[in-house]
């Protein structure tokens, strides 16, 4: 610990003192140089295990893409497909519930209610995780409090299911949308639909023929978003239901933690960078819808 | 027409209150009253006794000040410098920062596993075997550190950033300079006080994701908070619960106290 702090101090220190003469791209150096120890490092692990191949009989390894091939094969495919379908449909109705939420909160007169609502989109947007899990274990679960109290259980209720994890992916995915959206739905003006009434359109042509265009690129890249988050939950999941759903965040963390015969390990790297290729799609498909709203929101 | 909006605003509204009160109130419920013994506030009273309370939650808390002076420390500096000259850096260090948002945690930790087992693999009789054994000593996993660093650092520079736009770095300095003080003095005492917002935000997305961070922890082995949770969940689903709840609401307090703080801090930046 103290290597790196003080390595980071004496240059940090270094740069600001002899500035004059040393250009400042030289503050830059530490952040670089531990990105790639920290990132890096692990980056090209996980890339060069993906791809090497150790025979089992005479231990020689050698590169090939049987890895990858295996990533997409028999149960591990059916992770990867269930993940895709879970983060899809949880992303397309955070979206569609977020909507109406933040368009209710933004046009709201309250100024108190809309500094809460987003402040809690904050905080539960980050409620991810193992207290998520719990707190719908205690509400829905086998022995949760509605569970019981409403006797959910004789009418088929399982959260430990598909839907049950949908469910709880909402909950932190509404509020996600809730805070990606606001920015927009604000660039909205009141002059726009002042102009659409006064040529005697509806409230539902308004939004037919004026909002939702305006919307949907950062509606698009809401949706991503939110998929891209679900995609990458793992805790919420592990806590909840163990690995009875097929997910590929769950199929790595097995393989990781040796839970799967030995020599799987360099498949879970080949899930990984799956995974990778996934989450970079997420974000070459959000960056520029994002730059699009962005450039509508500034006009 | 006025009236129609007015139902369609409760009912969203009301729908949503539904769906997030609930679960947060049938948790209370859950951890109150334990079938079989009546409304008890044991699940509450045990939590500071519970074996690994104290220590997870300190452990977490000193990765979270390491990790919150780490990245501040090579991120503030870099920062500034860039504002101050080096342009083409800019779009360089933005995509590196960005870049861990393509890496999932669960993928990361994979990459990280394979390093570690270098360690006793080829490295064992190298010095810097010693490193990796160090780095991974369970009262203190600096790995923890380096690899929360890495997370937090999307979010440590859209804070930074947001708060270096506002205020014109290059004439503070200058500023500073020309009145007599160094570079370290110009830093400290001029640019840090006015990017305290920012310094701020950074601290607490930075301290929240530490503080809730599972997925790289538990698959390394560590048992910081949310690792302890998980373990407790298993034999007492009272206890976990309760300590789930107080989880959020510090969670909150905390973050309320930050708007708080950035709220004062503009009103007093637009009146000076």
């Amino acid at each position: 610990m103290t290597a790196t702090l003080t390595r980071a101090d004496v240059v940090a220190a270094a740069s600001s003192k002899r500035r004059r003469r040393v250009p400042s791209w030289i503050a830059v150096v530490p952040l670089l140089v531990f990105v790639g120890v920290a990132f890096g490092v692990p980056a090209v692990a996980m890339l060069n295990g993906a791809f090497t191949v150790k025979n089992q009989t005479t231990g020689a390894t050698s590169y090939s893409t049987a890895n990858l091939t295996e990533s997409l094969k028999g149960a591990y495919l059916t992770a990867l497909i269930g993940s895709v379908k879970l983060s899809a449909l949880a992303g397309a109705l955070g979206t569609l519930l977020g909507l109406p939420l933040a368009q209710v909160v933004v046009t709201s007169r309250f100024r108190a209610l809309r500094e809460a609502v987003l402040t809690a989109s904050g905080v539960l947007a980050n409620f991810g995780g193992v207290p998520l899990a719990f707190a719908f274990v205690a509400t829905l679960g086998n022995a949760g409090v509605l569970t019981t109290h409403l006797g959910l259980k004789d009418k088929g209720w399982d959260l430990y299911s598909f839907w049950g994890l949908v469910l709880v992916y909402l909950y932190f995915l509404i509020p996600l949308m809730v805070l990606t959206i606001t920015p927009a739905l604000e660039g909205l003006r009141t002059q726009w639909r002042e102009a659409a009434q006064n040529n005697g359109a509806t409230g539902v042509q308004y939004w037919r023929h004026v909002a939702l265009p305006v919307l949907a690129p950062s509606l698009l890249g809401g949706f991503v978003l939110l998929f891209g988050s679900a995609f990458a939950a793992y805790a919420t999941a592990a806590a909840m239901v163990g690995s009875s759903i097929p997910l590929i965040t769950l199929q790595i963390a097995d393989a990781i933690s040796g839970n799967v015969l030995v020599g799987q390990e360099n498949v879970a790297l080949a899930m990984s960078l799956d995974m990778v290729l996934v989450a970079g799609l997420v974000m070459a498909v959000y960056l520029p819808l994002q730059r699009r709203s962005a450039r509508w929101l500034d006009a | 027409m006025a009236g129609r909006l007015n139902l369609w605003r409760w009912v969203v509204l009301g729908l949503a209150a539904l769906y997030f009160l609930v679960p947060l109130a049938a948790s209370v419920v859950f951890t109150v009253d334990v079938p079989g013994e009546g409304v008890t506030f044991d699940a509450y009273t045990q939590i500071v006794s519970a074996d690994g309370f104290t220590s997870s939650l300190v452990l977490s808390l000193e990765l979270a000040a390491a990790t919150i002076a780490v990245v501040l420390l090579l991120m503030v500096p870099a920062m500034v410098a860039l504002r101050l000259g080096a342009p083409r850096l800019r779009p360089v260090v933005e995509v590196i920062c960005s870049l861990p948002l393509v890496v999932p945690p669960i993928a990361f930790v994979a990459g990280i596993a394979t390093v570690l087992k270098w360690g006793p693999d080829y490295l064992s009789r190298t010095p810097l075997f010693q490193t990796f054994v160090a780095i991974q000593n369970p009262s203190f996993p600096f790995i923890l550190v380096l690899a929360y660093v890495v997370m937090a650092l999307p979010f440590v520079y859209r804070a930074l950033d947001s708060g270096l736009r506002a205020i014109d770095v290059k004439t503070l300095v200058e500023a500073a300079r020309s009145c007599g003080a160094n570079w370290p003095q110009a830093l400290v005492r001029t640019v840090l006080p006015n990017l305290r917002g920012a310094l701020l935000n950074a601290s607490f997305l930075t301290l929240a994701l530490v503080l809730g961070e599972f997925t790289v922890a538990q698959l390394l082995g560590f048992q910081p908070f949310a690792v302890w949770i998980y373990s407790v969940g298993g034999s007492n689903a009272q206890l976990s619960v309760a300590v789930s709840v107080l989880s959020l609401v510090v969670t909150w307090a905390l973050l309320l106290t930050l708007a708080g703080v950035g709220g004062r801090d503009k009103t007093a930046s637009s009146r000076g």
